[in-house]
């Protein structure tokens, strides 16, 4: 079980959070064609080490953030906004 | 094997003065209060305590610890039965009762030893291999029944288990003198330490060997430090960020003459800045011939129960030695007058780096050769490991296995730490730290206590105050032989006692290309079993390497997974038990049901009236019977689960029209209207009625399963997508009620209670909503309908839920109204062929597959799931759709989930049956159901085919009841 630090809370247990997958993917306009419409639903990395993903302190005070963690260790590398860049 | 009690300071753990009687297998034996199982039975002389899993071979005690891979018993009756107890853990208590595990009809007659005579028919894979045609299952059922360990009870579990979630600033697992002595100088360096201790004493190995006041004193100070200790403590995992879980035994009376109920074990969640590990080593077995006999036992396992247990395991013992620790161990025994006539030691001669005791002679080079004895072991021979001819053969009732160590890496690994071989002592080490663990003592290689003990000392200082760590000692004990195999001996010679795992089963998985561990784990079962190859794993990696030419760090480890050691299921489920599983919501208004003799059922979470039957009325005839009142004069129904969300802001309406299919903002102040929500992919998540009630407020209605799950996607879509609008979504589910009447007197109904008249259908239209009172009671009433009848849904703030159904209720009979359950609404829904997401939809339906494709092309605005619907699987030929289904007979019942095709099976499905409803109003059964090309098909007939029965039906179009909806206005 791991520990995140909320950037409004503070450090709570894993289970208060639900994980919302791969962050800040940039949608493809309306108009894109099909494929890149079908790959930007249903193709993921999924990267050895670091993964910029969203995380949502659900059963807490409700609010997405960043967080940028090394899926195999699972180290917690970065916390950041919904609107800042990647560090 | 003449085991005898020895007397004091023998016997450092036992309370003479207390007898404790037990039995085990139907005779009753005594012990001393702190004697185990295991020592208690080996004072009695009993060596004989199970048969192996395959072979049925007799098995004794053959450890002192948790790393028993034989003495296995089942231990309580009934409701707490508890299988597969180690004996070597189990603390004697008035009145146990244990059995032994895997024999029938007795463990000294058991008809399945007759495997044993089989057993080279029975090698690695042979149930792979044999029992393939036609397939394993067939055979499956009874090899079973002849394979495994104990019983587990089927009752359910009488006894509590409770949860504790701590923090520290340092954790020390281990409650040993190095576990004591880094706990003390952590607390001593200003950390809050909390210490842990699998067994019941503190101090270990050098606590019970004698009254060591070096121990005593440490104990002295943790306590006076303030340092928290737990005892009976067993940290069995750790887990991502430093968790580390442990299992703490309260009561071990399973069989104790304890009330039911009682707090039988807590589960401690432990955070801490730091772990030390000092959880000490294992010792290595030697393989030999018929190494696994009962009197086969680990070296310093009987040095153990001679020393805290006070038991004499034997009185004429050979050692088979493979380290310098069969020296001290027989120096020990023959000072307590235990004679030791020969060591048999496979290390050359000037690796031995100690002397025999005297009167013992020493062979080196040589190994064991031959076990006689079959249920206990007689005598054993001794060979030179160079040649085959016989050196000695030795009368003997007891041959120990001082084979080396093998520190308990598990915590190390399961943090991840890396693990070093170290060849002269033939083990592996932890290399360096597993992040923010720190393995110490025994566990971390160092073996000479000095050492340890200033290691561990220097590591708990430098994490109490948070400096530098010292370097870890090289650690080592001396020098041990890696293999302890002679190929040439013949017999079995066990590598893994629990499941009878031959050195032979090990060069088979060699020769046959299993050669990776995990591999050789898999197909050989080594490593398996409750004590997941404590004694096992290290023999077989080396010989592994032996026969494939690697060396062990070559072969590596299987990977250390926790638990490391079996842990209840009772302490993992905590108090999620029976109703506190999963807790199911409840109405505000009950007991009000209740009263009018509701049966409840869960409907997605909820516990809600399923019908109102009458006295002697199932429910399916007092859903028809409700369904006809409500349809012929009004019913009453308790719609509070319908999911209710608030939205505010000055950009709710825009937001809405992002998230709904239909456009939301175009919505007067006091409009409703129906919206299907679709993820991104187009598929249809949640659908509901959406009302505005201001400028910027919107009331908005989910599904009853789906609030919580709509209200994060609104959130998760406002917080990282559409970070521009100013939206707030509030969720009031639990705030507001819904009290629900509807038929074609409903209105009358509400306006004898004193509703405001300005509700009135003729001047309130069918989706509207209005905020008003009722003695001054808020109500937000919305003219909608999930029944197809005049429909008013009366959202009341929940506290007022039940006097609102109480005064409704009170002018039911001069309106013939009933309450109605939830299978009554189904009934009607289906008669208007209304979906229920989730029920008649799935993950692939789209909008158009419900009938609602109309009028989305010229929707201006963009909104969630609109580019999915544009592609070209979205606009297919053949994509399930929405249709009704009327049997052809006008009375057979359409199965839900029943498949449809023309042709009878076995053939291609074309759909499936969704929703079945006996329909009160058509007098005959009606279903929804999911048809290829459904809208095309209307008058169709089709089979519909359910375990091997079909039934035809009709295609119909929906709804089957009131198509023109004038019902609906009253």
């Amino acid at each position: 079980m791991m520990q995140l630090n909320c950037p409004w809370c503070g450090v709570r247990d894993e289970p208060e959070f639900v994980c919302g997958g791969t962050t800040q993917i940039a949608r493809p306009a309306a108009a894109c064609a099909d494929q890149e419409w079908g790959d930007y639903l249903f193709f993921r990395e999924n990267p050895k080490g670091l993964h910029r993903e969203r995380w949502r302190h659900t059963y807490g005070c409700g609010q997405w953030f960043n967080v940028v963690r090394n899926t195999m260790t699972h180290e917690i590398l970065a916390v950041y906004g919904m609107q800042e860049p990647p560090p | 094997m003449s085991a005898r009690r020895l007397t004091a300071p023998n016997g450092t753990r036992l309370d003479r003065g207390r007898d404790i009687r037990f039995t085990f297998n139907n005779r009753a034996y005594s012990g001393f209060q702190g004697d185990t199982l295991a020592s208690a039975l080996l004072a009695n002389g009993v060596q004989l305590i199970g048969r192996s899993v395959k072979l049925h071979r007799p098995r004794g005690i053959y450890s002192c610890g948790i790393e028993e891979p034989t003495g296995l018993v089942d231990v309580g009756s009934g409701a707490r039965r508890t299988p597969n107890v180690r004996a070597t853990l189990l603390e004697i208590h008035e009145g146990l009762v244990a059995t032994s595990v895997n024999c029938w009809p007795s463990v000294g007659f058991d008809v399945a030893a007759i495997n044993n005579w089989f057993a080279a028919l029975l090698p690695a894979g042979f149930y792979y291999k044999t029992f393939k045609w036609p397939n394993w299952h067939v055979y499956e059922p009874s090899i079973r029944r002849l394979a495994g360990f104990g019983r587990a009870s089927r009752e359910s579990d009488p006894d509590r288990y409770d949860e504790m979630a701590v923090n520290a600033d340092v954790l020390v697992i281990g409650a040993g003198v190095t576990g004591l002595a880094a706990a003390v100088s952590a607390a001593r360096g200003g950390a809050d330490v909390l210490l842990l201790g699998g067994s019941p004493h503190l101090g270990g190995r050098v606590g019970y060997q004698k009254n060591d006041a070096r121990t005593a004193a440490l104990i002295q100070q943790a306590q006076q430090l303030g340092i928290r200790i737990l005892t009976r403590t067993l940290a069995f995992g750790v887990y991502d960020h430093n968790l580390v879980c442990a299992r703490q035994v309260l009561i071990d009376g399973v069989n104790s003459p304890n009330a039911p109920g009682v707090l039988r074990e807590r589960l401690w969640k432990i955070r801490a800045r730091a772990v030390i590990a000092a959880a000490g080593a294992f010792e290595r077995p030697m393989v030999f011939p018929d190494n696994d006999r009962p009197g086969v036992m680990l070296a310093g396992a009987v040095e153990k129960y001679a020393q805290a247990y006070g038991v004499a395991c034997g009185s004429r013992v050979v050692i088979a030695a493979n380290s310098d620790q069969a020296y001290q161990v027989a120096a020990t025994l023959a000072a307590l007058g235990v004679e030791v006539p020969a060591i048999a030691d496979c290390r050359p001669d000037d690796w031995i780096a100690a002397e025999a005791p005297k009167g013992t002679r020493r062979f080196s080079d040589a190994v064991i050769s031959r076990v006689s004895g079959y249920r206990a072991v007689r005598g054993c021979s001794i060979v030179s490991s160079q040649s085959a001819t016989q050196a000695a053969h030795f009368d003997c009732d007891l041959i120990l296995s001082a084979g080396g160590f093998a520190p308990a890496v598990h915590l190390h690994s399961q943090a991840g730490g890396k693990l070093r071989w170290l060849a002269e002592s033939a083990m592996f080490v932890p290399d360096g730290a597993a992040g923010e663990l720190y393995s110490v003592g025994a566990c971390a290689g160092v073996f000479e206590l000095d050492t340890a003990l200033d290691h561990a000392a220097a590591v708990g200082t430098a994490l109490g105050r948070r400096s530098a760590l010292p370097a870890a000692p090289i650690g080592g004990t001396g020098r041990s032989l890696a293999n302890t195999y002679v190929s040439r001996l013949g017999k079995p010679q066990f590598i893994d006692l629990q499941n009878d795992v031959t050195a032979g089963d090990v060069s088979l998985a060699a020769q046959e290309n299993y050669r990776s561990v995990e591999h050789l784990k898999r197909y050989t079962t080594t490593g398996m079993g409750t004590d997941q190859g404590k004694t096992s794993n290290i023999n077989a990696l080396v010989l592994m390497g032996e026969q494939t030419q690697r060396a062990p760090p070559d072969v590596g480890t299987t990977k250390f997974r926790p638990p490391f050691a079996p842990v209840t299921m009772g302490v993992l489920a905590g108090r999620r038990v029976g109703s506190q599983y999963r807790p199911l919501k409840r109405l505000p208004a009950q007991a009000w049901h209740a009263q009018r003799g509701a049966v409840f059922e869960e409907y997605g979470g909820w516990w809600r009236p399923a019908a109102y039957p009458r006295v002697g009325e199932g429910i399916e005839a007092a859903a028809l019977r409700e369904a006809a009142a409500t349809r012929n004069n009004a019913g009453i129904f308790d719609g509070s689960p319908l999911g209710k969300l608030e939205l505010f802001g000055p950009d709710a309406a825009q937001f809405l029209d992002l998230m709904y299919v239909g456009t939301l903002s175009t919505l007067a102040i006091g409009q409703a209207r129906y919206g299907l929500l679709l993820n991104e992919n187009g598929v249809l998540v949640d659908d509901g009625i959406v009302a505005r009630l201001g400028e910027q407020h919107f009331w908005v209605n989910t599904t009853s399963a789906g609030a919580e799950r709509t209200a994060d996607m609104f959130e998760e879509w406002l917080q990282c997508e559409f970070l521009h609008l100013k939206v707030l979504v509030t969720s009031v589910t639990a705030r507001w009620a819904n009290v629900t009447v509807a038929g074609p007197r409903a209105w009358d109904l509400l306006a004898a209670a004193g509703v405001d008249g300005a509700l009135a259908p003729s001047i309130t239209k069918h989706l509207s909503i209005a905020a008003t009172q009722l003695d001054g009671v808020p109500l937000r009433v919305l003219r909608a309908s999930f029944s197809g009848e005049l429909g008013y849904e009366l959202n009341v703030p929940a506290d007022h839920a039940q006097a609102l159904l109480t005064r409704l209720w009170a002018l039911a009979p001069a309106f013939n109204a009933a309450p109605y359950g939830v299978e009554a609404l189904q009934t009607m829904r289906v008669e208007k062929g209304y979906i229920h997401v989730g029920t008649d939809t799935d993950g692939t339906t789209q909008p158009s597959d419900i009938g609602f494709g109309r009028g989305i092309e010229n929707k201006g605005a963009n909104f969630v799931g609109r580019r999915s619907l544009s592609r070209p699987v979205a606009r297919d030929a053949g994509r399930l759709q929405l249709v009704g289904l009327i049997p052809t007979d006008q009375r057979t019942r359409l199965p839900v989930g029943a498949h449809l095709a023309r042709t009878p099976p076995p053939t291609r499905t074309e759909g499936h049956v969704t929703s079945s409803v006996m329909s009160p109003e058509l007098g005959r059964p009606i279903a929804l159901a999911m048809l290829v090309d459904g809208a095309a098909r209307r008058g169709e007939h089709i089979g519909v085919h359910h375990l091997g029965s079909t039934i035809e039906a009709e295609v119909v179009s929906l709804p089957f009841v009131d198509p023109t909806g004038s019902r609906l206005h009253g």
